[in-house]
């Protein structure tokens, strides 16, 4: 079981606590066995610990630290908000978040959505029963 | 010149820092143009007679001094205010009663009384919520709001919700408590119609957006797995 994740410049990763939780960084230097130089376009660029950060698969192309321009230049190109919020595990947090900022009343709907959902399966279920009559 | 017009006063003397002015006293006082009102009036600050006080009435020695000495009660300079309406709750918000024979019920918002309650209706044909009076603190304002701009809620007021003043009878028991009992039971039809005009601009609006209805007919409830203070409500 090797490792498919490696730590390097340009490699994209999610903020798991602080302030920033829940960001996408980009690592744009290392600085010590512990502590990786992190960027993003709606933040100053600044160290973080590695165990504040949960690698991803996405990894851009850019030189040691670079300008901010050509950080988010180098964002847009490999089109990283595209791809996160594609992959699985993007479009899973952005369920939760969508699940945690739910109304009182959007929280209803969705129990009679479900209901109404799980109706339609059981009526297509017993029509299916009947006909094989096992 | 309307007194809402004056512009803010500036002050004279700015302070260069806290106890030291700009300017010393005697071009304060060249700069509060006292010199000009000497001069008005003839070298002599403008002076009015005292205003003759009234001679008090002679007081009585009191007839009675009590034995310890009396303590005054502490001055209490506080004044009751209306209670502060949550800025979540605004006219025509939905909100969860939290206590009471109504418990769990969504309910929608009319308005604040002045003696803080709030005034809130079920409708009564969806829910089974009359017009009533509820304690915000028992309240849970959600962020669901309802058009309210059909309906007139100016004649309700604390008043009218306050218990029915009986005229005093004579004492007797029998006859006295089966009639009594006859006419506490029935709602006065005024109070019915009240309700009615109410609740029908409100079921207008609430039957505009889907499934609200449902909604407003269903109760609250916590289920497993919800945690109220991660809830949006």
């Amino acid at each position: 079981m090797p490792f498919k994740r490696y730590v390097e410049i340009g490699r994209v990763a999610l903020v798991n606590y602080g302030k920033d939780y829940g960001k996408l960084v980009v690592i744009v230097d290392v600085i010590d066995q512990n502590r990786a130089l992190v960027d993003a376009p709606d933040m100053v660029r600044g160290q973080m610990n590695f165990k504040r950060l949960t690698l991803t698969d996405i990894k851009i192309d850019i030189k040691r630290v670079p300008n901010k321009k050509t950080l988010v230049a180098a964002l847009e190109a490999a089109d990283v908000k595209n791809k996160w919020e594609s992959s699985s595990w993007g479009r899973k947090l952005i369920v939760q978040k969508k699940r945690a900022s739910l109304n009182d009343f959007d929280r209803f709907k969705i129990m009679l959505a479900k209901i109404k959902k799980a109706g339609v399966v059981r009526q297509e279920l017993s029509k299916l029963k009947k006909e094989t009559t096992c | 010149m309307a007194p809402q017009q004056r512009k803010p006063h500036v002050c004279r003397n700015p302070d260069l820092i806290r106890g030291v002015g700009k300017y010393s006293r005697s071009k304060m006082y060249h700069k509060r143009g006292l010199w000009a009102i000497k001069a008005k009036n003839g070298g002599a600050f403008p002076k009015h007679e005292k205003q003759a006080v009234a001679a008090a009435p002679a007081e009585k020695p009191p007839k009675f001094y009590p034995a310890d000495d009396v303590k005054k009660p502490l001055v209490n300079k506080r004044k009751a205010r209306p209670t502060k309406l949550r800025a979540s709750i605004t006219p025509g918000t939905v909100l969860i009663i939290l206590a009471g024979r109504f418990k769990g019920k969504r309910v929608v918002f009319l308005k604040q009384l002045t003696s803080g309650l709030l005034l809130v209706t079920g409708p009564f044909k969806i829910n089974g919520v009359p017009l009533r009076r509820v304690n915000q603190s028992y309240v849970i304002a959600t962020s669901t709001k309802v058009d309210i701009s059909g309906v007139n809620v100016e004649k309700f007021d604390d008043k009218y919700f306050g218990k029915k003043v009986e005229k005093k009878k004579k004492k007797g028991e029998g006859e006295f408590f089966e009639a009594e009992k006859e006419e506490k039971n029935t709602l006065p039809q005024d109070k019915k119609d009240d309700q009615k005009s109410v609740d029908a601009a409100l079921i207008q609006s609430i039957e505009a957006v889907p499934d609200l209805k449902s909604y407003l007919g269903a109760r609250f409830s916590l289920k497993a797995g919800m945690k109220p203070h991660e809830l949006v409500f």
